[in-house]
Formats: structure tokens, C-alpha cells, sequence
């Protein structure tokens, strides 16, 4: 890192400030300038006074994960001043406001400090303390703009944009980022050592959160009926799911709805109401995250055994309980897998970026109605919330959702005795029939024990058929969610196993670790219960390891517990603090078992001795 | 409701209604209910106001949580689907498939386990959005399955079974309905055919979240000198303080309303509530005086029974949600689907 197009820097304010706002229009207008880039939120559960940072990563070569170190810093809380400078890497910058002394806390040896009074300007330039507030972040990355050669037409055109229906705040805030402009332009060495270049490789991207892009595919899939309860990380899925509803959903004519969107009183009713729905015949969801998750195991289990579709979008924080609920993890794999009480087991699916949020989307929506079940869209905070470079997103105006086996008024016309449970086809799926079609269809849903035909038993053998039945239902689906993508080279002697928002930090590591002479293959998991090819691919190398977000290697027990593979022959590399992976961690994990294994004089190294 | 298995031969004579059907096919599983519940008069009510109504079969839904109570939507109408979902959400799944198709008629039966204790807050919010559904509680305070502990409608003073005493003070659905903003609240008592039934017809006509608190005695565990849900007390103590009659769209009105002691309701659908006047001066349509009428008949010792709050103005949930007319689930694919110009367009907004 640290070069022209390849450099990262952060800015550290404080919540509430408006400094979001200016961040993400600086990664739009380096995006803008064709230059692969990324943005990484890291704020807190709070509304307005703690620390919160972003971080922007600029990569020629298209590295999307968060950076390790920061080539530019910009301090602007004194309460995180310390670990701001030290955030610095060797030889960096770091922006702090002069308004004010210099304090001891950033004096730092090895790094080049820059003060410019953001402040002052703001004072003497604006009106009114809450607008002086904001216009300092605009002042900053007009500062920024000239340290790092954000191209000014953009920034100017990005504001016209923003503001084109205010004209009194288009004004100012073109005074702003012209006054940061100017102030570095004439007081330091104009642009820095690392700075922007414009490029031409972000034709085919677009900037998008995961969440959006998940509501999208939500919409696209032909989903009527979402329920939610409010919670961080997911409430911006059914913000996102409403705004595009009203945008696409609203009959021209009228103006009524052809949506329904609950706010329920909690995550047991947004189940509920999804379930319900989903038995109906429409197309239902919900969106929630771990401590949501908790609340609705009774009635996964009932969706499970009764056979009624419906989505849950899990946007995992890190927990447990509370957590912290603005930091990300993976930490709901097993929970979700397994989720509710008794014999269960979900389809589970592993989106790694917006773009794959949105097609998996679709894609869950088509299993949870062919397969009659549950189904789950593991996302997290990361991919949730934060802004990421994908390629535009395509439709294909062919598409038909899957509706699977539902029986039409016709069909049920012929039916003497309708049975819900019957596997007439053998592939583990019964034809399920909706209230309001024909009286032939009627049956009684239970979550208490029922037989083939929907009747209730305690019968041994009539109850194991069904549960038997299920269980097969549950291998089918291994063949129809999203296959692994596996990254395979010649030669490689060592096998990574990684899932979801892992993937950039992983294929940026692999890359490194081949700098070092270590070569890998890859298999990303993207969707639970898995086939044969998972099972191949882990008995493939003489060394596996297992990347994923949680303390206590989810991933490598499901592993383990389903396709048999010994847990002690997989190596777990575990990043569980709540921030988005970095190749980093990777590499190191990596090349240090590696070394240690070699200085424990491995079997390869005897051979080699001996040949 | 049946309590005995009837062979399926039909009587050429028997009565049908305006579909065709007779009071039989209203009927469903066998009962599995102790001989003499309560619950199962409310069934066999059910079930003749739903043949009177002429209601299409497979146009209702039968929903319920867990519990006595909830096991009745087994034993009605066999050609409707039933969903007995888990204890205390009925609500939510109601007012899920509710969302999806609008057009169904929805019949909610629950009990004091399963509406005021472990789902007392999906119960409170089913109300608060005014979902269109007929909203049964059959109340016998007390556990039944689980073999006679007190219920949260248990009055403070009874006794159970094994003789305890009730020390907590209960919650009254109707009192609680009221003040949430119900449109339609009743209170019956299963041993009172003549009385439910119309009040039942109205509930199902009714545009919104038709509330009936139905005292069901249990006679296997709160039946007892003591019991405050038991026939002896609820006999005894029933005050009808609002008496409805129902007369549905299609039936003619004879008698025009000139008796100044009947008032009457129009139903969204154009059948009548007409109101017998029993208590001087009671309004059924005044929510406040309903909340006093009821306290002060609790306070002394009195079962205040009958249609006792109307309100055929209220917005139900796709009112206040402005939804499409047709049901969600009819909405073709292509209705739902803006196609890739639209996403084409949308994309650029994310450049």
C-alpha cells in the first residue's frame, strides 16, 4: 500500500456531527473518478457524543476488505486523539484541528503532522453553531481534496447534486469545501506522496449496503408481506424494502399499496406474521439480527415441522446477548443452522457482498417456497451497513419465482382426500394447498404431532415418517442452495475454508501469501446444508484452515458435524473483536502455523531431508 | 362440534342454507374436550351461526394458539383450513395471513391462558391494528391442560380445585379492549345459545377486530362452589346489560324500527345490529359509558354480558395501511416485479 491509488486514510469524529454525510461524498467522488474504493463505518450505538470513524480504502487492484493501517489519519475528537495518532502507520500523516495547541497526546515521532483551524474557518465563514458544526466536515474534505487529488469538478457537481433543492445550503457548502481547498493548496506541499489518479475501473460498479440490496432482491423476488421489529443492523433492510415499495409498489391509479409492511411489537410477531403469511400463499419475510434470532426459535421450529415458507434475513452484530450491537460478527452460524427446539435444520445462506445479497434475495425466496421451510440469509453489519464497491446489479426479465408445489382450485377439484404430508413424488416435498382455494385443501396445520396426512398422532411410526420425510426433504436442498465457489490454483498445498464477508479479506490474503511462496486454494460456503463437493474439498490438503468471525469456530463444527470431517484436521482462524476481517489476519494465521509446523520438523520437511 | 361419532348419512329434510349447505357441514372432528365444557357449546354455536350466515366454508380460516380453547378450531367446519400455531401468537399469525389475503374471514379462537398471559401483548396489538377477524376468547380461568392452575382472569378470592385460594388480581379482556380501542366488544357466556349467537353474526360481519369474551366454565377444573367461572356463578351473576339481535343483508326487515327501545347499527356489509334496550339509558356505540357500565357492574359482583361496544367507523388494517383492494397473494408476478429498466434507472442513483 501506500502509493498512487493505493493508500487508506480515516477520519475520526464525533457521532452526530454530520460527518457521515461528508465521508460517504468523498468515497462517492473518488468512486467517481473511476478508482476502485471502499468504505467502512465504524460508529457507535449511540445517537450523538461518542467517537465514531470511517475509513476509506483506495485500491488500484481492487482490494475491497479494511485496511490494516492508515497512511492519513484526521483527528477531530479529542476523546480518541491517542488512539488516532497511533492509528498512523510509520511515515503517515495526520490532519488535526488548529483552532487549538497542538496537544502532547498527538505529538507522535515518525509521522508528519498537519494542523489546519477547521474550526476558526468555520467560525469566521458561518453562521450558527450547529451549521458550523456540520460545514466543518465539509471543510475537511475540502482540505482532503487537495492532500489527495480528489477531483474538485466531481466534488462540486456531487454538492449541486446533494443539494439542488436548497440553494441557500449549496452555497455554503461550496464556500466550505473551497475554503479547506484553498487553506492546504496554500500552507503545505500539495497533493501528498500517496494520492488519487483518476482510472477507468468503476464502469460496471455501483456503491451499494448490503441491506438495500437485499430489500431490492426482496422486491424482485415478488415479496408482498414484511414484518420487523426495529433493530440494529437490519432496520435499514426494511427502510430500504419500504422506500422501494413506495417507489415501485404503488398503484398509479389509486395510490393504495400492493405491499403490507408490519412493524410488529416484537420478533415474535414479525415471525409470526411472516409465517402466517407465508401459509396464506404470499411471499413474506423478515429482518433482524441475533438478539431477534433468540426470540423467534418456537416459531422456526413451527414453520419447520408445519412446512410453511418464509425468509429471515439475520444481519449479524456481534453478541452475545446485547453485544455490541454496531460491531460486526458471524457469530449466529450455528444458532441459525440449528435454530429452534427438536430434531430442526434450516437452509442457511451466506451472501459476501451487497451484490450476492441482492441475487441470494431472490434465491431465498424461491427455496423457502420449493422446499416449504424456513429459509435463512445470513448477512452481517459489515456487508449489512456499510457502502461496497459491486457490479451493477442485472435483471433477467424471464425470471418466475419457484412457487414449488401448490395446488391450484382445478387440481384440488379432483382430490377426494387431500393428504398435506404425503410424498407422493418421493423427493421429500408434498403439495401444500392455500386457505381460500378450494374446500378440498382444507386441512389443519399443527405443530403438535401429526401424521402423513395432517392428522394428529402419538403414534411412533406414523410420527417418525414425517419427521424421516423431512430429513430427506433437508439433503435435497443441499443440491439446490448456492453452490460453493471454489478459487483454485496449481500446486497448492493449502486449503482455505472461509464464508460470507470474509471473501475480500481472503482473496486479497491468498494473493499475499503467494508473494511469501505459500500457495492456497479457496472454498467460499455459500449455503447450508452442504453436498459432497464441501466434503472433497476438505480432504483435499495436507493442511485446512477455517477463516471465520466468531470465537468459537461456528463454521468448522457445522463442518465437522455434517460432513464428518474430524474437527482437529481443520485450523481454525477466528477474528471475533467486531471489526470487518483484514487480509492481515489471514496471512498471519496462515504463514505462522506454517512456520511453526516446519520448525516442528514436519513430515514434509523430512522428506525433503531425505531426498 | 360433535362429541359422539355421527354416521354420515343426511337426513333428506335437514335444513340448508343459502350455499346449499346444512348445519352438518359445518361440523368437524370429534371433540376431544372433557363431556360437558364449555367450549364445546361455543363450537356447536359457531357452528350454527356460521351456517346462518351462510358462510362459504373454504372461505374462513380457523386460527388459534395453544390450549383447551385452541384445540376447538379441529372441531368446526371441516372444509375451512384451521392453523393451531403456538401459545399465544394466534395474532400474529392472523394478522400475517390477514396481510396476504384479506378476503378470507377469520376466526380467532383463543382462551385467558393464551390471550392474557403469554400472549397478552400480540393480543393487545392484534387490536390496536384492527384486524378483520372474529376474536373469541373462551375464559375459564384456568389452565386445563396442565391439569387447574389459576389463569389471569382468575377473580381474587376464588378458589381452585385443590382448594388454594386466588391471591393476584385479574385482567379483564373487555375492560382491556376498550381502553386499547376495539371496534366491536362483547362478552357471553356459553350456556347462553340464544344470547351468543347473534352476537357472533355480528362479530363475523363485523369490519375490524370483533372482540367476544365468552365465559366457558371448565367443568373438569373451575367448576367448583368457589369458582368464579363456574355455570352456578356465571348463571347466577350474568347480567345482560345489552341485548343484540342480528339480521344479516339478505334478509328482509319486516318490522321497521319504530320501537323507540330498539337502536340499531348498520355493518359495513349492510347487515343490522338491532339493540333490545335492557339498561336504562345504555349506549352501545359510547365507549367510555361501556367502560363505566362494565366496572361498576364488576364492582358489584355482576357478569356484565352482551354486544356491549360497537364501533362500525373504525379503520381496519388495510384501511389504515391503504392496500390494494385484491388480496395480496392474487397479485399477479408481474405486478410485483419492476423488470430490469427499472433497475437499470435505479442503478444509476447508485453511481
Amino acid at each position: 500500500m501506500s502509493g498512487i491509488n493505493d493508500f487508506a486514510f480515516r477520519m475520526a469524529t464525533v457521532n452526530g456531527t454530520g460527518s457521515a454525510s461528508a465521508n460517504s461524498l468523498l468515497m462517492q467522488a473518488i468512486f467517481r473518478m473511476g478508482i476502485p474504493v471502499t468504505g467502512k463505518n465504524i460508529f457507535p450505538s449511540n445517537i450523538q457524543g461518542l467517537p465514531t470513524f470511517y475509513d476509506i480504502r483506495v485500491s488500484k487492484d481492487g482490494y475491497t476488505a479494511r485496511p490494516p493501517e492508515m497512511d492519513l489519519v484526521v483527528t477531530l475528537n479529542p476523546s480518541t486523539y491517542a488512539k488516532d495518532v497511533a492509528s498512523v502507520r510509520k511515515g503517515g500523516y495526520l490532519l488535526y484541528d488548529s483552532s487549538w495547541p497542538l496537544e502532547p497526546d498527538l505529538v507522535r515521532e515518525g509521522i508528519t503532522i498537519l494542523g489546519i483551524p477547521f474550526g476558526k474557518m468555520c467560525v469566521e465563514n458561518f453562521e450558527g453553531d450547529r451549521n458550523r458544526t456540520l460545514l466543518r466536515n465539509i471543510v475537511y474534505s475540502g482540505a482532503l481534496a487537495a492532500f489527495l487529488s480528489i477531483d474538485m469538478e466531481i466534488v462540486g457537481q456531487m454538492l449541486t447534486e446533494k443539494f439542488a433543492k436548497k440553494k441557500g445550503l449549496l452555497d455554503a457548502n461550496r464556500r466550505a469545501i473551497q475554503l479547506g481547498f484553498d487553506y492546504a493548496k496554500a500552507h503545505f506541499e500539495c497533493p501528498l506522496p500517496f494520492h488519487l489518479d483518476h482510472m477507468d475501473a468503476t464502469g460496471d460498479s455501483i456503491i451499494i449496503d448490503g441491506n438495500s440490496a437485499a430489500a431490492l432482491g426482496a422486491v424482485y423476488a415478488g415479496a408482498t408481506v414484511g414484518a420487523w421489529y426495529p433493530i440494529t443492523p437490519s432496520t435499514s433492510l426494511m427502510e430500504a424494502f419500504t422506500s422501494f415499495c413506495k417507489k415501485f409498489r404503488t398503484e398509479p391509479d389509486t395510490g393504495l399499496a400492493r405491499y403490507c409492511i408490519i412493524q410488529a411489537e416484537d420478533e415474535l410477531s414479525a415471525a409470526g406474521i411472516a409465517i402466517g403469511a407465508g401459509w396464506a400463499g404470499a411471499r413474506a419475510f423478515t429482518n433482524t439480527a441475533g438478539p431477534g434470532i433468540s426470540l423467534m426459535q418456537e416459531f422456526v421450529g413451527l414453520a419447520y415441522y408445519t412446512e410453511i415458507p418464509a425468509v429471515f434475513f439475520d444481519i449479524q452484530r456481534t453478541g452475545p446477548s446485547t453485544g455490541m450491537p454496531t460491531r460486526t460478527q458471524q457469530a449466529d452460524l450455528l444458532s441459525l443452522a440449528y435454530a429452534s427446539h427438536g430434531d430442526t435444520k434450516h437452509i442457511v445462506l451466506f451472501p459476501c457482498n451487497p451484490e450476492e445479497c441482492f441475487y441470494m434475495s431472490v434465491k431465498a425466496f424461491d427455496l423457502a417456497d420449493r422446499f416449504q421451510t424456513p429459509v435463512f440469509v445470513a448477512s452481517d453489519l459489515d456487508i449489512g451497513m456499510n457502502d461496497w464497491m459491486c457490479k451493477r446489479l442485472e435483471w433477467d426479465d424471464s425470471f418466475r419465482p419457484d412457487r414449488g408445489k401448490c395446488l391450484t382450485a382445478d387440481e384440488l377439484e379432483s382430490v377426494k382426500k387431500f393428504s398435506r404430508y404425503v410424498d407422493a413424488e418421493g423427493d421429500g416435498i408434498a403439495a401444500r394447498s392455500l386457505p381460500g382455494v378450494h374446500g378440498h385443501g382444507a386441512y389443519f396445520v399443527r405443530g403438535s404431532g401429526h401424521d402423513k396426512h395432517g392428522t394428529y398422532t402419538e403414534d411412533a411410526d406414523a410420527y417418525q415418517e414425517v419427521v424421516d420425510r423431512l430429513a430427506r426433504k433437508f439433503r435435497l436442498a443441499a443440491t439446490a442452495v448456492p453452490a460453493p465457489e471454489f478459487h483454485k490454483v496449481r500446486g497448492a498445498e493449502v486449503g482455505i475454508v472461509s464464508l460470507g464477508g470474509c471473501h475480500a479479506a481472503v482473496l486479497e490474503a491468498i494473493d499475499r501469501l503467494r508473494d511469501m511462496g505459500i500457495v492456497a486454494d479457496y472454498m467460499r460456503i455459500r449455503g447450508f446444508p452442504f453436498d459432497a463437493p464441501v466434503r472433497a474439498f476438505l480432504d483435499s490438503y495436507p493442511v485446512t484452515f477455517v477463516v471465520e468471525q466468531n470465537r468459537d469456530a461456528q463454521l468448522r463444527s457445522l463442518l465437522a458435524i455434517e460432513t464428518g470431517k474430524p474437527r482437529d484436521e481443520m485450523i481454525p482462524v477466528l477474528d471475533y473483536g467486531g471489526m470487518p476481517l483484514t487480509a492481515a489476519v489471514v496471512v498471519n494465521a496462515v504463514s505462522g502455523h506454517l512456520v511453526k509446523a516446519d520448525t516442528k520438523s514436519s513430515p514434509r520437511k523430512k522428506r525433503k531431508a531425505r531426498a | 362440534m360433535t362429541s359422539i361419532t355421527k354416521p354420515q348419512v343426511r337426513h333428506p329434510g335437514l335444513r340448508k342454507n343459502a350455499l346449499g349447505f346444512t348445519q352438518r357441514d359445518y361440523e368437524g372432528a370429534m371433540s376431544t374436550l372433557c363431556a360437558g365444557c364449555g367450549h364445546d357449546s361455543v363450537t356447536a354455536a359457531l357452528v350454527q351461526a356460521c351456517f346462518e350466515l351462510a358462510l362459504p366454508p373454504h372461505r374462513a380460516a380457523k386460527m388459534s394458539g395453544i390450549g383447551c380453547s385452541s384445540k376447538t378450531t379441529a372441531y368446526f367446519m371441516r372444509e375451512s383450513h384451521g392453523f393451531n400455531s403456538v401459545h399465544g401468537r394466534m395474532p400474529s399469525v392472523t394478522t400475517g395471513a390477514n396481510a396476504a389475503n384479506r378476503d378470507l374471514t377469520y376466526i380467532g379462537i383463543s382462551g385467558d391462558g393464551d390471550s392474557l398471559s403469554i400472549g397478552l401483548g400480540q393480543f393487545c396489538h392484534a387490536i390496536r391494528r384492527n384486524v378483520r377477524m372474529l376474536y373469541l376468547i373462551e375464559n375459564n380461568g384456568v389452565y386445563g391442560l396442565t391439569k387447574g392452575q389459576f389463569s389471569a382472569s382468575a377473580d381474587i378470592g376464588s378458589t381452585s380445585k385443590k382448594g388454594e385460594t386466588n391471591i393476584q388480581p385479574p385482567i379483564d379482556p373487555v375492560l382491556l379492549a376498550l381502553t386499547l380501542g376495539a371496534t366491536f366488544v362483547a362478552r357471553s357466556f356459553s350456556g347462553d345459545k340464544a344470547q351468543l349467537i347473534p352476537i357472533l353474526k355480528a362479530g363475523l360481519s363485523h369490519n375490524g377486530l370483533a372482540l367476544i369474551d365468552i365465559i366457558s366454565p371448565c367443568v373438569t377444573f373451575n367448576d367448583h362452589e368457589g369458582s368464579t367461572k363456574s355455570y352456578k356463578f356465571t348463571r347466577e351473576h350474568e347480567v345482560e346489560i345489552s341485548a343484540a339481535d342480528f339480521v344479516p343483508l339478505r334478509r328482509e326487515i319486516k318490522a321497521p324500527v319504530t320501537n323507540e327501545a330498539i337502536s340499531t347499527v348498520t355493518m359495513h356489509d349492510g347487515s343490522i345490529v338491532r339493540f333490545r334496550k335492557t339498561h336504562e339509558g345504555y349506549d352501545p356505540t359510547n365507549r367510555e359509558a361501556a367502560y363505566e357500565h362494565v366496572r361498576a357492574c364488576q364492582q358489584r359482583d355482576e357478569v356484565a354480558t352482551g354486544l356491549l361496544f360497537i364501533d362500525e367507523n373504525g379503520a381496519d388494517m388495510h384501511a389504515v395501511w391503504k392496500t390494494v383492494e385484491t388480496p395480496l397473494v392474487d397479485l399477479k408476478y408481474e405486478e410485483l416485479c419492476p423488470g430490469n429498466a427499472a433497475l437499470q434507472a435505479l442503478m444509476e442513483k447508485y453511481r
